[in-house]
């Protein structure tokens, strides 16, 4: 039956190209704007975790409600004590802190004046620690773009773009203009080792990367840091761990009486990004739902179009005896075949675009320009399991439910009626 | 009441949320515009110095060797983390020069008979839109000062704590100073000495001064 129906698919092409053409091409959509917005999302938690918030992160309570504003005199303190417990408690998870600073940079001319300035937004982190993980979270190495990695303390990277905003070169003196974190004015001059691009617009703007013992000593942090960043040794984000070391360490460590007393939160619950990616979740479904009925829409049509096509064939099957439900059942059948090998051909196409986006990304550097977000500008697809059948999903139900609708129409033939029809 | 020169040394308490500093500097002060100030405590600001010639603000860092201009949004932030900013610095002294003044209503203030002068400021762009100034009506000194927004949001208030007699002219000797959209307890103002019209050198009001 299967073979005999499969080679009816194959001899008679109009019965079979035309469907199979839209579930390829419904399939490949879905598989590949499935991967395209899982590529999005796991670049954004990734640039939000590696540039922000860690994948679980430690502020002081009084730093925690203001962190948007980087209120360094809020910072925690004692830092290596707390570090110690972090890495004793919870070994599953490497723990690095960093401090966050806006500022001037300040380049002089030969007799120590000005010769060009700009705003930056600083970030100290281990950079000349051999045990540090932050080289490896920031891709810094492979972001140099001139110069060289800071090798001794007052070295510091700079954007690449800033560099040449500030036509200063590597090897030459800028000074940092900052605030201690007494409010002092703090002015120390650093050696720019070499310039960074980090692909992501709100960083490649202003950057500045310092060491954290230099940092700490500039806005006279001594065993201070904004904030003490967990990331997971596999560097991807597991909510419930996640949550469950959170509600362990404030259990322990956290004092509503004492603002200044370490609070933990964990990327989802930081920078508002529970209701961002809830969001894009969501989308994400009623895109792919939106698919599966607009498909069906459409296939119902090539169905109801294929039976009035059909409609001489139907009625002679019918005229020598073949039974309604046979019918019915053998055009269900067809469909599930077109269905299957739409599916099998758009998922495989929908694949190799998705591969192709995964290698290569697209760049939408010049649309982030003014970005704030910490997001990479070139935006990649991802290819799990589940994008292998994810296509089959829309593709198999569109075929089977346009069948099903339009099928129906077969059990309203009147049999005495078809002779009639036949000779007209 | 303004002398054309004023010798002072000072000693500034910021009240932060975490704890208090105290800072010294012996300020140098030419007319209504020009201006320097050396601070002498503690370790980590001794030997920093502000100029002020005119419109223009300048700070040196001995650390590293560099005299920085302070312009443009830097004027707004706090001076060394005191409520203060330095657009406050900037201003001139002379509130006559800025402000259109009238005598709302008169009030007793420690004890003292003030008058009470609502100022509007002349020109628009000023960092405090208008004040109410509590003046002692025999000694002619501020005691109370309120400095507002332009919405009408009170941002300042400024309260002499204690007064003192100096060449036959009464000045501030202690003051809190309060920036009230910061969280903290003020900043503590206390002249320690004071000298009126006395000599001071050109050269002292110049850049190079600085990095000497």
């Amino acid at each position: 039956m299967i073979q005999f129906l499969l080679k009816g698919l194959l001899r008679d092409h109009s019965r079979s190209l035309f469907p199979l053409l839209i579930v390829a091409t419904g399939a490949m959509l879905t598989v590949f704007l499935h991967a395209y917005m899982n590529g999005f999302i796991t670049i954004t938690i990734q640039s939000t975790a590696h540039y922000t918030t860690g994948h679980v992160r430690v502020m002081t309570d009084a730093y925690a409600k203001e962190a948007g504003q980087v209120p360094n005199d809020l910072a925690l303190l004692r830092i290596d004590t707390l570090l110690g417990e972090l890495r004793q408690r919870f070994p599953d998870i490497l723990w690095t802190p960093r401090i966050k600073f806006g500022g001037l940079l300040d380049i002089p001319d030969e007799q120590g004046e000005t010769r060009a300035q700009a705003p930056v937004f600083g970030m100290a982190l281990r950079l000349l620690s051999s045990d540090s993980p932050e080289s490896r979270i920031l891709n810094i190495q492979n972001s140099v773009v001139k110069g060289r990695l800071p090798q001794k303390r007052g070295e510091i990277l700079i954007a690449d773009d800033l560099a040449e905003k500030l036509a200063v070169r590597a090897g030459e003196t800028g000074t940092l203009i900052s605030s201690t974190m007494n409010g002092s004015m703090a002015v120390v001059n650093f050696t720019i080792a070499g310039t960074v691009r980090f692909g992501i617009a709100a960083m490649d703007r202003g950057t500045v990367i310092a060491d954290l013992a230099d940092i700490q000593q500039t806005l006279d942090m001594e065993q201070g840091a904004g904030e003490i960043l967990g990331f997971f040794q596999d560097d991807l984000y597991h909510e419930d761990r996640a949550n469950m070391v959170t509600s362990e360490f404030n259990f322990r460590y956290n004092n509503p009486r004492d603002e200044f007393s370490p609070i933990m939160g964990t990327l989802r619950t930081q920078s508002g990004l529970a209701d961002y990616l809830d969001l894009v979740d969501a989308y994400s479904s009623i895109i792919i739902g939106i698919f599966v009925i607009a498909m069906s829409i459409v296939l119902w049509n090539t169905g109801l179009t294929g039976s009035l096509r059909r409609y001489g064939e139907i009625g002679v099957r019918l005229a020598i005896g073949e039974d309604k439900g046979h019918v019915y059942r053998s055009m269900m059948a067809e469909s599930l075949m077109i269905g299957f090998a739409g599916s099998f051909l758009g998922t495989a196409i929908g694949l190799a675009i998705a591969y192709y986006l995964q290698v290569h990304g697209i760049d939408f550097g010049s649309m982030l320009r003014g970005s704030t977000m910490m997001m990479s500008n070139v935006i990649r697809a991802q290819i799990t399991p589940f994008s292998f059948v994810i296509g089959f999903v829309p593709g198999m139900l569109a075929t089977f439910l346009g069948t099903a609708i339009s099928g129906i129409g077969i059990y309203r033939r009147q049999t005495s009626q078809l002779f009639k029809e036949l000779e007209a | 009441m303004f002398s054309e020169n004023k010798i002072s040394v000072s000693r500034m308490i910021i009240h932060g949320r975490r704890e208090s500093r105290t800072l010294e500097a012996k300020s140098w002060q030419r007319g209504t515009s020009d201006s320097f100030t050396e601070y002498l405590a503690p370790a980590r600001e001794k030997g920093t110095k502000m100029l002020k010639l005119g419109g223009q603000l300048w700070t040196y860092s001995p650390s590293t060797d560099r005299t920085i201009m302070i312009s443009g949004h830097m004027l707004r932030q706090s001076v060394m983390g005191s409520d203060l900013s330095y657009e406050d610095m900037m201003e001139d002294p002379h509130l006559p020069n800025l402000y259109s003044a009238n005598v709302s209503s008169e009030e007793t203030l420690n004890g003292r008979d003030c008058w009470i002068l609502d100022l509007t400021a002349k020109k628009e762009d000023i960092a405090y839109h208008s004040r109410k100034v509590w003046v002692d009506k025999s000694r002619y000194v501020i005691l109370k000062e309120n400095l507002y927004a332009k919405t009408g949001k009170l941002l300042k208030t400024l309260e002499v704590r204690e007064v003192m007699r100096v060449q036959n002219r009464w000045a501030a000797k202690s003051a809190l100073y309060k920036d009230v959209l910061k969280q903290g307890e003020g900043t503590e103002f206390f002249v320690d000495s004071i000298a009126f019209d006395t000599n001071i050198p050109d050269h002292l009001l110049s850049k190079a001064a600085l990095r000497r």
